[in-house]
């Protein structure tokens, strides 16, 4: 998995509604890519629709958050859809997981990425970064609070 | 808070989850110190933030755990005029219920619940806290029977 101190690898991956976001675009602001799996999985709560909740404690501190699944577009639209996001979902689709590879999170065994947080900073440095241990385990936002104060934590 | 003795466990749950009526029906049997803290996810669930007011204005006349009771008792009823059914049969004052309701006061409250959960690392409801350590999910039988000893 990518270490803090290098700088993130860029992508080129299109959202929900089918338009290109490229790394270069998020420049200045700093940004945090949520690797999931896969949309509509099964559990009781949702990871994003967690962080959905906290979007705007986020945004109060500069920070904008993105997931990343290997779903397409169109999957990440009625997705969004159906758990009311406003959180952009970007389609690691074709050629599918390059970026999930490029950030050292794809997971070979299910063909999906992991489920991971990487914070970049507005320089396009990663700043931060965490992997769970297992798909099952869903990341706690309180991480992404926590490495934003790292004094704090 | 619910219990006169026993091991303190602390829940983060929201009334329109399954597995949280499930959970509910669990601890009520066991001999335990309980405290349940609102985590409504509304993009999941979209009454569960209602319902956590609804639990709370029933509090502020002295009457959450039977409201609490109530909700979880019955997941297929949740609308507003199954809230002020419910409010009459525990006897309350519905005008002032609908007051509290919707008070800031409550909203906040609630709110505080939700973010000491998130700070607590809490991402999936039900979720235990037993002793400080967080359990999400149904509890399992292992963690039932050692709350059972007491």
């Amino acid at each position: 998995m990518i270490e803090p101190g290098s700088p993130a690898p860029d992508f080129k991956l299109r959202d929900q509604d089918g338009l290109e976001i490229s790394l270069d675009d998020l420049r200045g602001q700093t940004v945090v890519l949520v690797f999931y799996p896969l949309d509509f999985s099964p559990v009781c709560t949702d990871q994003l629709s967690i962080y959905q909740e906290l979007a705007a404690d986020f945004e109060s501190r500069g920070v904008k958050l993105y997931g990343v699944s290997v779903d397409s577009a169109f999957a990440h639209k009625a997705f969004q859809e159906k758990l009311n996001l406003t959180i952009p979902l970007l389609a690691d689709f074709e050629p599918k997981g390059e970026v999930a590879k490029a950030y050292g999170v794809y997971n070979d065994d299910y063909g999906t990425a992991q489920r991971a947080l990487v914070m970049i900073g507005p320089d396009g440095v990663v700043q931060w970064a965490y992997c769970s241990p297992s798909p099952l385990e869903i990341p706690g936002a309180n991480l992404i609070f926590d490495a934003l104060e790292p004094s704090a934590a | 808070m619910r219990g006169d003795s026993g091991p303190l466990v602390i829940e983060y749950g929201d009334y329109e989850c399954p597995y949280c009526a499930r959970t509910d029906r669990l601890l009520a049997e066991l001999p335990i110190v309980r405290v349940f803290r609102h985590f409504p996810v509304p993009s999941k669930h979209p009454r569960a933030r209602p319902l956590a007011l609804a639990a709370e204005a029933a509090g502020r006349q002295g009457r959450f755990w039977e409201m609490h009771d109530s909700l979880f008792g019955d997941q297929g009823h949740l609308d507003d005029p199954h809230l002020w059914e419910r409010v009459r049969g525990l006897g309350l004052d519905l005008e002032r219920f609908e007051a509290d309701r919707r008070s800031p006061e409550l909203d906040e409250r609630v709110t505080r619940d939700f973010h000491s959960g998130v700070r607590a690392g809490v991402m999936s409801t039900p979720t235990l806290f037993v002793d400080g350590e967080a359990c999400p999910g149904v509890p399992k039988p292992e963690l039932l029977e050692r709350l059972g000893r007491g």
